[in-house]
Parts: structure tokens; sequence; C-alpha cells
């Protein structure tokens, strides 16, 4: 290993990029339901021809990251660094094709790039890796981890005066690391509300339903006893997922949590609430069956 | 080559055995069961099954809780959250008591494949052979690991066993005996010695039989309990007067640095290291990814020529 290089104080924060746009998308509801649509067969069809991956909770989702990306986020596909970019953490990295695909659809990098998912020196790893893909703000796939680091990243933006708001989405497994309750604490008590976190609801971890294999109900209510507003939607409809945005955005002096109620394998007949589905990658035959579902 | 095996599922069938014979088996797991195949386990012995979700760091205090009060608790994950995610759990609520846990991890090493970075587990078996006390086995194939499952089920204290993902091609028969702390000597040979664990193994053995074409008789040692290690074979193996180490793992503080250690202390001779040299692995076929970060037979061959070179007249 050379010898770390002294650190040049202008790499810290990125030169802007000045002709690089804030995104934005006038998209109506319809075409926010062909988007999702579109997303879902590029998910499939990716985790199809890598030949493993996780289906199930990267479609449970489209609609969460979807909105995110095209509805609320201030950001730049053309400049990944820019510093004032509100930040989405995706701590359940596992939905990797679902954020690469979002990424891809805004312009982040080629949509024929999501073809080489998983593959030997691909920029699109199994799990995130913030030092390769253009775009992604954090190297997951050990759950857990997200909120804390969202944390960081809201108080850095606090400490510098800064605007931007982090979203940070984790799955309902995930809520069983101590790590979480540990972040949901802190985030509380430093009274983050540049922070908005989404737990989608899916009722389905790996070894089966939630609530059997370790429960943590009363889920809302936890949140709540830790100091957290919570708003509760249906994380499938733009509609509701917009305006719990929009009013997280609003609320002072603490942080919020999205519970976003969802279908795990949503759009897919044989992959909705299938456990078998969180992280087996479909057949030809079953990636065939799917794009017809999803046409 | 002989059929391909699952190391996972010899441990899943071997726990579930190991439940009839005993009833004071205990599983313990983080929502990984149909990954590390205790779902066998929890399916016949659902009373003394605790699927503790994902939360590594409570399943490591739990199952010390259930050593403690006389039970012979098998904690399984992937090799990288355990130890990796639980390493303080692990240090004052198992290994400082010497209390009597049984981790069985799988998943380790880079053969782990796509999931990529966050899935494969490079330092594991330096992480873990820090610990006082602990036995640390890396079985070769599903024979051994039979075995080894078995030994760590009527041997006091704190193991930890190695599994990787993908299925191995038998380095044994039947007639395999697995002793606990020592080394196998799987071919015989005078002009260099390859130690191996774990799915390196196989790899030594071929490089092994292409080198004795080419005219350089190598010794092929297994080394299935990394700690303790089998002092007495690394100190008979310097005979040959060079020594190569594989291993799917960080050269750092892996079979290499403890082999090292033993020849440095008793009859030094020079050592080559076929390990994952200090960088993370990235997405690929557990195949290419062998290659891409020089673990394969070839790779051992070339290390075997380099340390020839070094050998004293
Ligand atoms: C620390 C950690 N433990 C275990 C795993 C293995 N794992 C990957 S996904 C998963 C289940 C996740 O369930 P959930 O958070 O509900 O995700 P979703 O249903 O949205 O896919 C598990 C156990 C992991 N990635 N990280
Ligand atoms: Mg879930």
């Amino acid at each position: 290993m050379a010898l770390p290089k002294r650190m040049n104080p202008s790499s810290v924060t990125s030169a802007a990029k000045h002709k690089a746009e804030v995104f934005s998308s006038s998209a109506s509801l319809k075409e926010m339901e062909a988007l999702a649509r579109r997303i879902r067969r590029h998910i499939v069809t990716m985790i199809g021809k890598a030949g493993s991956g996780h289906p199930g909770g990267s479609l449970s989702a489209v609609e969460i990251v979807s909105t995110l990306y095209f509805r609320i986020l201030k950001h730049k596909p053309q400049d990944p660094q820019w510093a004032d970019r509100d930040r989405f953490i995706l701590s359940k990295g596992h939905a990797a094709p679902l954020l690469y695909t979002v990424l891809a659809e805004c312009g982040y990098f080629p949509v024929a790039e999501l073809a080489t998912l998983r593959q030997l020196d691909s920029r699109l790893q199994g799990h995130t890796d913030r030092n390769l893909t253009p775009g992604v703000e954090m190297s997951a796939g050990a759950l857990g981890q997200g909120l804390s680091f969202a944390i960081g990243v809201a108080l850095a933006g606090r400490l510098n005066a800064q605007s931007y708001h982090v979203y940070v989405l984790l799955g309902d497994g995930e809520c069983n690391e101590g790590q979480v309750w540990e972040a949901a604490m802190a985030a509380a008590h430093f009274k983050v509300d540049n922070l908005t976190a989404i737990v989608d609801r899916n009722r389905l971890q790996l070894d089966g339903w939630c609530c059997e294999v370790m429960d943590s109900e009363p889920f809302a209510q936890k949140w709540r006893f830790f100091g957290w507003q919570v708003i509760e939607v249906n994380g499938h409809d733009f509609t509701q997922l917009g305006r719990a945005f929009s009013r997280a955005r609003k609320i002072k002096g603490k942080p919020t949590v999205i519970i976003a109620h969802t279908t795990k394998g949503k759009g897919v007949s044989f992959m909705e609430n299938n456990p078998d589905f969180h992280g087996k990658a479909p057949t030809a035959e079953e990636v065939e069956m799917a794009l017809r579902e999803l046409a | 080559m002989t059929e391909a095996v699952s190391l996972r599922e010899a441990y899943g069938k071997t726990l579930v055995e190991l439940g009839r014979e005993n009833p004071d088996i205990v599983m313990l797991d983080a929502d990984l069961c149909r990954s590390t195949m205790t779902q066998f386990f929890a399916g016949e012995f659902p009373e003394r099954s605790f699927d503790c979700g994902i939360a590594e760091q409570n399943m490591i205090g739990i199952a010390a809780g259930l050593a403690a009060a006389g039970k012979i608790p098998f904690a399984s994950t992937f090799a990288v959250f355990v130890p990796g995610r639980s390493y303080d759990q692990i240090r004052m609520s198992i290994a400082q008591p010497g209390l009597n846990v049984k981790l069985v991890t799988t998943h380790g090493g880079i053969t782990v494949g796509e999931d990529g970075t966050s899935h494969q587990s490079v330092e594991d078996l330096v992480l873990i052979t820090s610990f006082p006390g602990f036995t640390v086995i890396v079985p070769a194939d599903a024979i051994e690991t039979v075995q080894a499952v078995r030994a760590a089920a009527i041997n006091c204290g704190p193991f930890y066993i190695r599994l990787p993902r993908p299925k191995l091609p038998l380095v044994y028969d039947r007639s395999y005996r697995f002793q606990l702390g020592k080394a196998v000597t799987l071919k015989q040979g005078g002009e260099a010695t390859i130690i191996a664990i774990g799915v390196m193994v196989t790899a030594a053995l071929e490089a092994a039989a292409n080198l004795k074409r080419g005219g350089i008789d190598c010794r092929v040692l297994n080394m299935p309990t990394l700690k303790p290690i089998d002092k007495a074979a690394i100190i008979a193996a310097t005979e040959t007067g060079a020594i190569v180490t594989a291993e799917e793992h960080l050269e750092h503080g892996g079979l290499g640095s403890a082999v090292a250690r033993v020849v440095a202390r008793h009859h030094p001779v020079p050592i080559e290291f076929v390990a994952i040299k200090d960088t993370y692995a990235k997405s690929g076929k557990p195949g290419q990814l062998l290659e891409r970060y020089g673990l394969t037979a070839k790779d051992i061959e070339q290390a075997v020529r380099t340390v020839l070179k070094k050998k004293g007249g």
C-alpha cells in the first residue's frame, strides 16, 4: 500500500461543473406509472441476466425511489458530486438494481450499462459501491448501517449551513439491527430535521414473514417513542408518497420516518409476497412471464 | 475430478444428527437459515432453534448466555458478519470467559461471487484467530466438514468453522479421519511444501500434479485446524527447504502468517504466500474472482517456482 497523500482542500468539495443542470421532470401521474413499469422491467431483466440478485426488495420500493429522484430530490445527474445536492442513501443495499435503474433513467450513466450488473469489472456491483457508481452515496450491503451514515451527512449539512435534505431507505427486516435503534435515538437527540428515513414495510425478510422471524410490532409506535415524527403511507401510491415527502421536509426539530406499506415483489404476480424471490434470480422463462405482466 | 458436494448442506444435516443425539444442542441464526442450512435443524427442532433476525451482535450474546447455562449453541450466519460485525461481543461474551459456543459460518472468502465486497469475507480468519482460546477450522470438503462439526460438538470451548458458498470437489473419501489440530499430508514430496486450507486444497493438489510433470516434487499439506496450528507438521515441512501457503483470505494474518511465525522461530526457510493482497474483491463469478485475485493452481505453481529460487543450496 502506498502512503496516504496529503489532503487537497479543493478535492473535499467538488468544483461545480457550470453546465450541469438541476434535474427536473414534469412527469404526470400516468407517466410516473409508466416509468415504474419500465423500472420494474429493467430490474427483472438485469437480475435475470446476472443470474443472481434480489428482485423482491427492489420491486417493492420502485415508487418510493422514483418519487424521490423524479419529484423530490434536488440533484444534477451530470454532476453527481454537486455539493448542495439532496442525498439519497440506500441502506438496504441489496436493492441496488432498483437504485441503478433509477440513476440510469435520470441520466447518471447509460441505461445500456444496466446489462452489466454483477459482472466482473462492471461499475454496477452486486451491492452498492460509492467509489464505482456515479450517484451512489454509500457502500452498503451489510444491513443496518445506513441510518447512522445518513445522520452524519445531515449533521455536516447543518454545520456547513447547507440546505440539502438527506433521505435514507431501510428494510423492515433491517430494522432488527440494534444499530438502527442506536441511530434512531441519536437522530432525535441531535434534532436532525434535515433527515427523512423511509422504511420499506413489505413485511418480509429473508427467512420469511417479519412477524414470524422477529416481530417488531408495534412498529410505528417504536419510532414515535424514539422521538420521531411518523407518517404512514401506501408505498405504491405516488400521490401519497409525494405528499408525505413534502410534509416531512416541513417538520422541524425532529427527524421524520415514512413507513411505506408495500408488497415485496410488487408487479410480478409470482414474486409478490413470495420469500423465495427475496434473493433468487428469475429463470429466462420467468423473466419472459414477468415482462408480459409488466408490459 | 470427483463430484462437487455442498459443505453447507453437510453442516446442516450433521447439525440435525447432533440434535438427535444430544438434547443440549441448540441452534441460533440471524435471518439466514435458508443460506447457512440451519433450516434443517429448525425444521426438526423448532423449540431448540432461535432465529434472532438480522441482529448478529445480539445473537452472539444470546449464544454466550445459553452456553453459560449449559447448552451447546451452534450459531450461524455469513462469515462476513461473524466475526466482523460482532467482534467485541465475541471478545467479551465468548472468548474471554472461554464459553462453549460453536460459530459455524458460511459464504467465507471471495467465492461468494456476485454479491460483491459487502458479502465477501476476507478478514474473518485474522479476526477470529486473534481471540485467545478459539479453535478455528477451515474444512476442505464436505467429508471434513461433517467431522469438524462433530469435533466442535464434543470438545469444550469456543470454536469457529468457516465454510464456503460453492460446492467443492471431495478431497477425501469415507475412510478419512479428521484429527483436531493435525495437518494431513495429501502428497509426499521433498523439494518444497505447499500448505493449503479450504477452497485452496484442491488447487494445491492440482498445482503439485502439474509441477511433478515438470520434474518438481512437492509435498502437499492440508491444515484444516488453523488454530491451534500443527507446529510439528510445519517444522517437519521445513526439511523440504521451501514453503508455499495458499488460502482464500487476505495475506495479512491468515494461514500464511501463522505458518511464517512457526517457521521463523524454529527453522527459517523461504516462504511464498498465495492469498489476497491488501485489497477488497468485487462482483464476479467465483472462478473469475479466484483468477483475478491470484488464487488458482497456476498461482501456486508460480509461487513454488519463486520460492525454489530463494531456496538455499
Ligand atoms: C448485517 C447483515 N446481515 C444479514 C444480511 C443478509 N441479508 C440480506 S437481505 C436480508 C433480508 C432483508 O430484509 P429486509 O430488510 O426486510 O429487506 P427487503 O424485504 O426490503 O428486501 C438479509 C438477512 C445482510 N445483508 N446484512
Ligand atoms: Mg422486508
